[in-house]
C-alpha cells in the first residue's frame, strides 16, 4: 500500500490568512494523480480527523494541469492564539506524509 | 495563443517579495534598462502574525526597509518611474505606515530629492465599523460567525484592505511615490497597468503572480521580477541573471498561500484563472494569458487585531535516559504537578483564569500529538514552558513559583532528584502579550474610497514640519 510520501515528490502546507491552513500535494506525475487524488485518506472527512476541523468546511481542489491536490480548511485554533505551535503551519503537512492511500 | 506582448505594453519592476527582505541594486538596474514603466512591491502581510497590526510595529529592522526603500526611490529619481508600496509597516495600520513615510521622508532628504508622496490610508475607528454592523454592511467569511461589538472592542487597530482604485486616485493626482495601508498584495501590482489602460484581468493576474518576487521562479536566487503586461496577457521574467521562470512554476505559484488556487476574490471582483494558459518564450520568461475579471459590488476585507493576554516562559535541556524513555508520561505527570504548585503558591482570587502549557521539542511540540507506538525516543529534548495570564506580573510569578519543580521534577522517585539544563538565569523571560486576529469579515462600500483616506506630502518642507502636517 502507497504511502503520500512515496507517491508524491513534494507536500506542503501553509497558513492561507490567520484563520485557514491549505496544503498541496505535488504528485509524481499524471498516473499517480489520477490514481491517488480522490482516495478516501485524502477526502474532506479525513481531513477533518487529522486536523480537528469541520469537514463541511474543508475545500478540495485537484489541479491536473499541475498534478496536483490542493486541501484548504480553517485552522483549529486561530493564528497566534495562546498554545500556538506552529504560526505559519508551515509543518502541518508532515503528519500525511505516512497517510496510507489505496 | 495571442502574443501578449502585442499592443501596449506596461513593464513593473517588482523588486522583491516584501520590502526590507533584500533589494539587489542590479535587478534594479536590469529592470530599468529593460524599460520598466513603474516599481511596485508590497511590504508586509499577515503571515507573521497578529503583534504587527495590533501593536503598529514593523517586523522588518528600520535600516533594512531604509536601505531597500533608498534603491527605489533612487530609481525613481534616476528614471522619473513611480514607486508604489502598499501594506507599508508589515500591517499597513496607521502607525505602520506613519513609520514608513519618517523613512520616505529622511531618504528624500538625503537624496536632495522632492517627490510628490501619497499616503493611502486605510485603518477604520471602532465607532465606524459599529456603524457599519449595525447597518448590515459586514458579514462574516468561514469560519467566523456574525461581527458583535464586544470582539470591535476587542481589537487594537483595524484596517479594510486596499484594492486599486485608492492607488489609482493616488496616480491620476501625479504621485511620484505611493505608500499604502494594508493592500490585498494583488492590488500593489496590478494598479500600475490598470491604470495606464491595461485590461483588468490581465493586470490583476500578473499582480499575483508577482506578489512575492522571485517566487515564481526557479533557482530563487534573484530577489525579483519584472512583469510586462498588456491587454492579451502579461510576460514574466526574474530579474536576477541566474533565474528561470517557467510554465509549472510560475502556474503552481496561484497555489500559493491561496485557499482556492483557481478564483481569486479581491475589492470590486473576483480573478477567475480556471482556463489560464502558461507558455515558455524562452527558458527563463512565460506568458500567461486566458484569466477572467468577473465585477462584483465593492467590498473591502477587515483586519483586526487585538493584544489579550501575556505570557512567561523558560527553557529547559533534558538528556536525562530515565525521562527520555517515556516522554509522553512525564510529560503528563510534570504538568499536574507545575499546576499543583501554582495553586499552592499563589491564592485562587489572584490567579483568575491562567494556562500553563509544556512543549516537548524534540519529540511532538509542533503538532502536540502522540507520536506512533514504538518510535524510538531522541538523544535529548527541549521543555519549553510557557505561563499564560491576565498580567505579565502574574504570569511572571507563575514561572517563578513553578521555576523549582521546572528545575528538578523527577521521572522517577527512588533517584535523588535530577536538576535538567537551564540556558539562561534567571530562568523566566517575560515574553509579552498575545496577540490574535479578531476579524475575518468584509464590508460593503458605497464607493471604493468611502474608507480610504488620501493624503499628499510636499517632501520639499522640511521633515519635521511634515510630520506635523500629516499628524495634524
Amino acid at each position: 500500500m502507497a504511502k503520500v510520501r512515496d507517491v508524491c515528490r513534494h507536500v506542503r502546507s501553509k497558513q492561507a490568512g490567520p484563520f485557514w491552513v491549505t496544503i498541496d500535494f505535488f504528485f509524481e506525475d499524471g498516473e499517480a494523480f489520477r490514481r491517488h487524488a480522490e482516495s478516501p485518506a485524502l477526502s474532506a472527512d479525513a481531513f477533518a480527523r487529522l486536523y480537528a476541523t469541520d469537514p463541511a468546511l474543508v475545500k478540495r481542489f485537484p489541479v491536473p494541469s499541475l498534478d496536483v491536490l490542493k486541501v484548504s480548511f480553517p485552522r483549529a485554533r486561530p493564528q497566534g492564539g495562546m498554545v500556538e505551535r506552529d504560526m505559519h503551519s508551515g509543518q502541518q503537512y508532515v503528519r500525511l506524509l505516512d497517510v496510507e492511500l489505496d | 495563443m495571442k502574443d501578449p506582448t502585442s499592443g501596449e505594453v506596461v513593464r513593473l519592476i517588482v523588486p522583491t517579495g516584501s520590502l526590507g527582505a533584500g533589494v539587489r541594486e542590479e535587478e534594479i538596474a536590469y529592470g530599468l534598462a529593460a524599460g520598466a514603466h513603474a516599481i511596485a512591491s508590497d511590504a508586509g502581510s499577515t503571515d507573521s502574525g497578529a503583534a504587527y497590526l495590533a501593536t503598529g510595529k514593523s517586523k522588518n529592522n528600520r535600516g533594512a526597509v531604509k536601505r531597500d526603500l533608498t534603491i527605489l526611490m533612487k530609481a525613481y529619481a534616476e528614471a522619473g518611474i513611480p514607486v508604489i508600496v502598499g501594506t507599508c509597516g508589515q500591517a499597513g495600520g496607521d502607525l505602520n505606515l506613519d513609520w514608513t513615510r519618517d523613512i520616505a521622508l529622511e531618504i528624500a532628504a538625503e537624496l536632495g530629492i522632492s517627490p510628490k508622496i501619497a499616503l493611502i490610508r486605510c485603518e477604520q475607528d471602532k465607532a465606524t465599523i459599529r456603524r457599519l454592523n449595525e447597518d448590515g454592511r459586514i458579514r462574516p467569511l468561514p469560519p467566523l460567525g456574525p461581527l458583535d461589538d464586544e470582539t470591535i472592542d476587542a481589537c487594537d487597530h483595524i484596517v479594510a484592505v486596499l484594492g486599486v482604485e485608492p492607488f489609482l486616485e493616488a496616480l491620476d493626482g501625479g504621485a511620484d511615490i505611493i505608500l499604502a495601508g494594508r493592500s490585498t498584495d494583488t492590488a500593489v501590482l496590478a494598479s500600475y497597468p490598470i491604470w495606464r489602460g491595461i485590461d483588468w484581468a490581465s493586470a490583476w493576474h500578473a499582480g499575483k503572480i508577482g506578489e512575492c518576487g522571485a517566487q515564481c521562479a526557479e533557482e530563487r536566487d534573484g530577489a525579483g521580477i519584472l512583469l510586462s503586461v498588456s491587454s492579451q496577457g502579461f510576460a514574466v521574467e526574474p530579474l536576477g541573471r541566474t533565474n528561470r521562470c517557467t510554465p509549472h512554476s510560475v502556474s503552481a505559484h496561484m497555489l500559493y498561500e491561496n485557499s482556492d488556487p483557481f478564483r481569486l476574490v479581491e475589492p470590486g471582483g473576483v480573478l477567475d484563472v480556471t482556463e489560464a494558459r502558461y507558455g515558455a518564450i524562452d527558458e527563463r520568461r512565460v506568458t500567461v494569458t486566458g484569466a477572467r475579471w468577473e465585477q462584483q459590488p465593492y467590498t473591502m476585507k477587515l483586519e483586526g487585531a487585538g493584544g489579550g493576554a501575556y505570557q512567561t516562559i523558560m527553557l529547559v535541556g533534558i538528556e536525562d535516559p530515565d525521562v527520555l524513555r517515556d516522554i509522553g508520561g512525564f510529560h503528563d505527570r510534570f504538568l499536574m504537578a507545575l499546576y499543583h504548585r501554582t495553586h499552592q503558591s499563589i491564592p485562587e482570587e489572584r490567579l483568575g483564569e491562567f494556562n500553563i502549557s509544556l512543549r516537548m521539542y524534540g519529540w511532538n511540540a509542533v503538532s502536540g500529538n502522540k507520536p506512533p507506538a514504538g518510535t524510538a525516543p531522541p538523544p535529548e529534548i527541549g521543555v519549553l514552558f510557557v505561563a499564560t495570564a491576565r498580567t505579565q506580573e502574574l504570569a511572571n510569578e507563575i514561572a517563578q513559583a513553578c521555576n523549582p519543580y521546572f528545575f528538578h521534577f523527577p521521572a522517577v522517585m527512588d533517584k535523588e532528584l535530577p536538576s535538567y539544563g537551564f540556558a539562561f538565569s534567571p530562568a523566566d523571560i517575560p515574553r509579552g502579550q498575545v496577540f490574535e486576529f479578531k476579524l475575518n469579515h468584509v464590508v460593503e462600500t458605497e464607493n471604493p474610497m468611502e474608507l480610504v483616506r488620501l493624503e499628499w506630502i510636499d517632501s520639499a518642507a522640511p521633515a519635521d514640519a511634515q510630520a506635523e502636517m500629516a499628524d495634524g
